[in-house]
């Protein structure tokens, strides 16, 4: 008994500097970068190198400045390219992904050569990545150039610098269709929970969902974010930049469900058989709801490597390009270039809010099923 | 048994002929290659041409005159990044492996109360957007006087690589039998007798699996790298993006570095693909 709680205090003293690393690194950095954030380091610029800044608390008045400020359209462009483009570059992945491990579970010759083919982007670099297709996507060049060789017209789509964007909407209706989009999603909740016949799940989800919508309806269009209408949309320009992520990391989605695929027994395929299932009724009925948990997890996951994408388009697009920015580029250039560090401090806060949305219900439901069983 | 599409199939067609089946789907596998290895025949191309062989009307033909010359230009301009990110990659990866490697050890074989809980915690710092910590690290490694170093930079690697390190370690080691750790404290090993002789000696494929996942992260990762170094010690992520980013630069410049930039994460993705996927398939948190 002696000996094993020994043995339990090395353990604890092996994790020891990790926690301290991690304790350190990860929360005590967090912690100073929000309080950062709520500081006015950088704002003047004689300031902010000096040996002993004068650094001011001002409260969240730089998260103000981003939502509200005059100057910071670029930052509420970015952030709504940045949603737009993690749905797109999920969706892409997915389906892709998907497509591929179908196939490659059916045993096509040399298996081996084709899932080679189709991961290999996986071990580059986004600089790499974002180098080569910056040379595919050059207006007059490359993807452009593909029709003719086959006689067709060069096309002319300007993709990396094309202005146009789509779905444009006035950021000061914000509160409103955010407003209204959570009221929609309560709705479904409260439906769902009262098919399932939870009578206080239902009553809560539409009691909210009410409150919503009448602060939508009644509140919500008397506010004013900005003076003046301000529209944001989904770029154009992030096209290409979306097709270069969903070519590498599709890839990852495909080892995933192939993964999966596998790990059904064969006996399960073989009893939807006898039951008298088809292709399409086994997949509909038996495969696809046995990779569902892969979905969410890919989707996790590649939902937070596409909130925090940056070098890809820094490599793609140049750190300039304001059709292609989003804030994790906008936060390093903030941060390094132009040394307001509260500014981007405050960037890379709303990126972690953001990420953090995704992550830990993700992490709390792994452990939770775990520590159960434990 | 193979899959086949029989069902979907006419029944009049011979059995033994080529089911259409079949060939659609090579045709969707030669499709979804080509979009694939489409951009590297392009990098290739574009690689072997002489700057002024280079025009964008022609980017897809074939150069008529080879132009090593390339790749020799591009060696001199981040063959010394090159030998910064082998020199960071490797260092990063060791120190990291072995961190993780005991670090699982402990939190799979001696489980304390709070273990579960505690791993989530360290787990979190894989996801976060390094931009969230970029401002504090940067203040902190210059106060380490590691700014402008490798050192700074390899620090930073292991410290946020301890979440993914640890966790692959800890999978793995949580398919090594208990009894076994048991079997050897009825002996009088203790944790660390058990570590060198029963674990460590079985960790070969972990630590493959951990290297080159780390490794491919390390010598991959740009934004520590833009943020912590300076031109001697910046990494070749950071000098490729300089390299391409240049307007007077010719594309067969980038092009060749690109390639000399992909050439050992790719080498070590080709040679021991199979663990790279486990490290990925790891990296998806199966708890």
């Amino acid at each position: 008994m002696k000996g094993l709680s020994k043995d339990r205090l090395w353990s604890i003293a092996v994790l020891t500097p990790s926690i301290i690393l991690i304790a350190v690194f990860v929360y005590g950095f967090i912690a100073r970068s929000v309080y950062v954030s709520m500081t006015d380091w950088g704002n003047d610029p004689a300031q902010a190198l000096a040996e002993h800044p004068i650094i001011r608390w001002v409260g969240l008045a730089n998260y103000g400045e981003l939502f509200t400020g005059f100057l910071q359209g670029r930052f509420r462009q970015e952030l709504v390219s940045t949603i737009f483009f993690t749905v797109l570059f999920i969706a892409g992945c997915l389906i892709l992904g998907l497509g591929l491990a179908l196939i490659l579970d059916r045993n096509p010759r040399g298996e081996g050569v084709w899932r080679t083919i189709f991961l290999f982007p996986m071990s580059l670099s986004f600089i790499v990545t974002g180098t080569i297709w910056r040379w595919m996507l050059q207006p007059q060049g490359g993807v452009n150039m593909a029709p003719t060789l086959v006689g067709g017209a060069p096309s002319t789509f300007p993709w990396l610098s094309s202005t146009d964007s789509v779905l444009k909407f006035d950021w000061n209706k914000l509160p409103l269709l955010t407003a209204s989009v959570v009221a929609v999603v309560l709705i479904v909740v409260a439906v769902r929970a009262m098919q399932a016949g939870d009578r206080r799940r239902t009553v809560v989800a539409a009691v909210c969902a009410g409150v919503l919508l009448l602060w939508a309806l009644f509140v919500g269009p008397n506010l004013k974010m900005l003076p003046a209408p301000e529209y944001h949309g989904f770029n154009l320009a992030l096209i290409g930049i979306i097709i270069a992520a969903v070519w590498q990391m599709s890839g990852y989605t495909m080892a995933l469900y192939l993964a999966g695929l596998r790990g059904i027994p064969e006996e399960l395929r073989e009893a939807a058989k006898v039951d008298g299932a088809n292709d399409y009724g086994m997949y509909r009925h038996v495969i696809f709801p046995l990779l569902s948990p892969i979905t969410l997890s890919a989707m996790i996951i590649l939902g937070h490597i596409s909130l925090k994408i940056f070098d890809l388009v820094y490599a793609m697009a140049g750190p300039d390009n304001l059709q292609t920015s989003v804030p994790a580029l906008n936060m390093y250039l903030t941060s390094f270039r132009q040394n307001q560090f509260s500014l981007g401090a405050a960037i890379g806060t709303v990126l972690l809010i953001l990420v953090a949305f995704i992550i830990v219900p993700y992490l709390a439901s792994q452990f939770r099923t775990e520590e159960g069983h434990a | 048994m193979t899959a086949t599409p029989a069902q979907t199939t006419p029944a009049t067609l011979p059995r033994a002929g080529v089911k259409p089946g079949r060939v659609l789907m090579y045709a969707l596998l030669v499709i979804a290659a080509l979009f694939f290895l489409v951009p590297v025949y392009l990098l290739f191309v574009t690689a072997l041409k002489s700057p002024d062989a280079i025009n964008l009307a022609t980017s897809w033909h074939w150069p008529s005159a080879l132009n090593w010359a390339s790749f020799a230009d591009a060696w001199a301009k981040i063959g010394g990044n090159l030998g910064n990110s082998l020199f960071l990659a490797v260092a990063a990866t060791i120190l990291s492996a072995l961190l993780g490697s005991v670090n699982g050890y402990a939190l799979s074989k001696w489980k304390f109360r709070g273990a579960n809980t505690l791993f989530a915690l360290m787990l979190f710092g894989m996801f976060i957007p390094y931009q969230a910590v970029l401002i504090p690290l940067f203040q902190f490694i210059k106060a380490l006087g590691l700014y402008g170093s490798i050192w700074g930079l390899i620090l930073a690697h292991v410290v946020y690589g301890i979440p993914i390190t640890t966790l692959i370690f800890r999978n793995f080691y949580a398919d090594v039998p208990d009894a076994l750790i048991e079997a050897a404290t009825i002996d009088g090993a203790g944790f660390w007798s058990i570590y060198s002789k029963v674990i460590f000696p079985i960790s070969v494929p972990g630590f493959v699996v951990v290297i080159i996942w780390q490794f491919t992260q390390v010598w991959n990762e740009f934004l520590f790298a833009a943020t912590l170094t300076n031109t001697s010690s910046q990494p070749v992520t950071y000098a490729l993006s300089q390299l391409s980013g240049g307007q007077a630069v010719s594309w067969n410049l980038p092009m060749a570095g690109a390639i000399l930039a992909a050439l050992p994460t790719l080498l070590v993705y080709i040679v021991l693909g199979r663990y790279f996927v486990r490290g990925l398939l790891a990296g998806s948190v199966k708890g």
